[in-house]
Parts: C-alpha cells; structure tokens; sequence
C-alpha cells in the first residue's frame, strides 16, 4: 500500500511546479508506470482519487500509461522475452530493462498559468 | 482578452516534467549514501518477507563473524522494537524504526534513525526493512547493496510472483536451509526463477541454526565492505584533528553524549570501540 505515499509525493510535486508557475488551477496529470516500478495502476487512481480532494489536484484527471517491461542484450540488442532466462545466450551478458519499464514518471502537467 | 484592468486572461499550457515520482526520496537516499561513503560504512538494505529470517540472519552473522566488524543496525518494523531488542541481545547495537502503517522504509526515515545512533563506527550498518516483498523494494535508502532474504519455506515460486523485489536484488539468500529435508522444494527451481527475474543471479544459501553457508555470506560481506573506500582523514560530519592522541565526543543511541580519548596509529582508518 505504498501508492498513498507515492500519491502524497505526486501532489507535493504538481503543487511546487504550480507555485513556480503561479498556475491557477491544475487540469490535468499524465503519470506513466512501468510494468516493473511496483506499483499497480488500479491501486494508484485510487490512491489518487482519494487524496486529490482539497488538493491543487482536485479538479484534475489523472491519465496513466503502462509502459511494458522489453528486457535486451546491452550489446547485441537482442530482445529476451518475459519469462525466460535474463541473459544473452551469444553474448553471456545480463538483459537491462529499457527505459521506463521499471519506473514511475510524472509526464505532463496540464495546468492554467496567467 | 482583458484590456481594461491588465489582469491578463490565464491560458492553458502543458508542462513536461518527465521526472521520478520518488525523486524526492532518491535525493534523501543520495545524501545516505555520500554519508556512508564518506566514513567507510558498507550500508545494506536487508529485505524479505515477514518470517524470512532477517533477524535470525544477522544474529547469526555476529555469531559467525566473531567481533570481526563492528555491527550496527536499524529495524523497521510495524509495530514493536522486538527486532533491535534481539539483534541487541546478540551484540549487534540497534534501533527500531516504527513505521506504524507504514509497509516499508525510506531514505528519510533512514536518515532520521542515524541522528543519535553511533553508525559512524561501524564497519557493517544493515537497514533492516519492514518484512514485506512488495514495496520496500522500490525505495532507495541509500544503501550499497540490496540482500533479500528468502526461506525456504516460502516456495518455489516466489521469484517468479514477486519480480520487482528479486530484480532489485543484489544477492539472494536462501535462508532456513537446515530446513530442506522436510520440504517438498527444489532450490534448483528457485534458483531458475531467480534467474528468470534478476539479471545478475546471485545466491547463498544458509541456515542462520546451523551455521551452514555462513562462510559464503561472510566472504560476501568481506567483499563488498572491500569496495567502500576507507574513511577520508578529513571527513565531513566527524570533523577533527588528526593528532596521535586526541578528544572527541559523540552521542549516542539513548541520547547521552560523551567525551573520550584514544590513540591513533599513523593510517586513516579511524576506527575504535569500546564499552559503555
């Protein structure tokens, strides 16, 4: 159940980006998460729904994007697959995630500035 | 548009942060970590299920090291300080870090525990986590190394069920060992779903009860403490004079502070223990 606090983060973020640019209102939040950041994106809208109440965020939909986790051969490039074995057979080397698939980023903020 | 008052009329713009959401807690833990650098402390992030052996591990690792390093360490945990008591017991100076609802650890709360606590001392500082192998995993603390503790008796399939805390593993280690003869368990299928989540398997297996693979866990330790640069003559945060003989003062985990000297060899490894 860490999505609160990672909710709590999220809205101490948006609300020192608003206040640099003294933004009236927020309108909308774009968060993309990894299919490897540990967070599960029903409990995280949640979590947000929740806690965007008498928040800078509170008339402002979140909209998240599942980023899948491509693990591939830092070398050869060569894509290893889900659920097999996390090293290239050719180059005997350890598979590295691509960017995104293990974390979670906030995007965009749509938001009303003067 | 308002062109009477000057207030200007608000316009909507999209803002691209492309930024971590736990950026925050990566900045704490950055500052853990220089830290622990900084005064030669191998600081470890010990994590693993409720029951996995945690404690039961470090107790263990006094018992097989000897007063080899100077142990510290900090529990978190939910509701008790039954785990600093233990690993008090067995020698091991600690804190417990109560969370309340709080399902796992983070850098500040890291931070925090050292104020008051003498982890400048130690050779080996373990964080010892909330007993969960879901979301500690996601939260850097500041440590060197990630160990995850996994018993036996949790089954074949955790690897696979629980990837994001296996992929942040730096070694695994298979608790409970002695175990084994009354299970219905292959380590050979742990070991492979290990291998199906963590790029860089690494394992020891060990029964903290009997003191098998042991051994191999202590070389671990004596390798990676290795590779943490030696304390700096000069370091910030235990700022003092090099002479041969010398003052300071420190406080310590019940809150007292006190002063007291000691001699000093010509290296800059500053280390010293004594009794309170």
């Amino acid at each position: 159940m860490h999505e609160y606090s990672l909710i709590q983060s999220l809205v101490t973020r948006v609300e020192a980006e608003a206040a640099a640019r003294r933004a009236t209102v927020v309108h909308r939040l774009v968060v993309s998460i990894g299919e490897l950041a540990g967070v599960d994106p029903e409990l995280f809208q949640t979590a947000y729904d929740t806690f965007r109440a008498g928040t800078i965020c509170e008339k402002a939909p979140l909209e998240l994007r599942r980023v899948p986790a491509r693990w591939a051969c830092p070398s050869c490039g060569k894509e290893i697959g889900k659920g097999e074995v996390l090293t290239c057979e050719g180059c005997a080397l350890p598979a590295r995630v691509a960017p995104g698939g293990d974390e979670i980023l906030l995007e965009t903020i749509e938001m009303e500035v003067p | 548009m308002c062109t009477t008052c000057g207030c200007g009329d608000t316009k909507l713009v999209p803002v691209d942060v492309h930024e971590k959401i736990l950026a925050g807690n990566d900045r704490a833990a950055r500052h853990n970590r220089e830290h622990f650098l900084e005064q030669g402390v191998l600081a470890l992030n010990l994590m693993g299920s409720p029951g996995a052996g945690k404690t039961a591990l470090l107790e263990a690792t006094a018992r097989a090291t000897h007063g080899r390093w100077r142990l510290g360490a900090v529990s978190g945990d939910l509701a008790t300080d039954n785990d600093a008591r233990r690993l008090e017991a067995a020698g091991i100076p600690s804190r417990a870090i109560t969370t309340g609802q709080g399902c796992h650890l983070d850098a500040e709360l890291v931070h925090n525990a050292l104020h008051g606590f003498p982890w400048r001392d130690l050779d080996v500082f373990f964080i010892e986590n909330v007993g969960n192998l879901v979301c500690p995993a996601i939260y850097d603390l500041g440590q060197a190394a990630n160990v995850v503790a996994l018993s036996l008796t949790e089954g074949e399939d955790k690897p696979l069920k629980y990837p994001v805390m296996f992929k942040a593993a730096d070694l695994v280690v298979l608790t409970k060992s002695d175990l084994l003869p009354h299970l219905d368990i292959k380590v050979e299928r742990i070991l492979d779903g290990l291998r199906r989540v963590m790029p860089h398997p690494s394992v020891i297996q060990v029964s903290a009860r009997t003191g098998e693979g042991m051994a191999d866990w202590a070389r671990w330790l004596e390798e990676r403490k290795s590779r943490v640069p030696k304390r700096a003559a000069t370091s910030p945060g235990h700022v003092h004079d090099h002479d041969p003989s010398h003052d300071h003062s420190h406080p310590h985990a019940d809150g007292t502070v006190h002063s007291h000297t000691h001699e000093h060899g010509g290296g800059t490894d500053h280390g010293h223990g004594h009794d309170h």
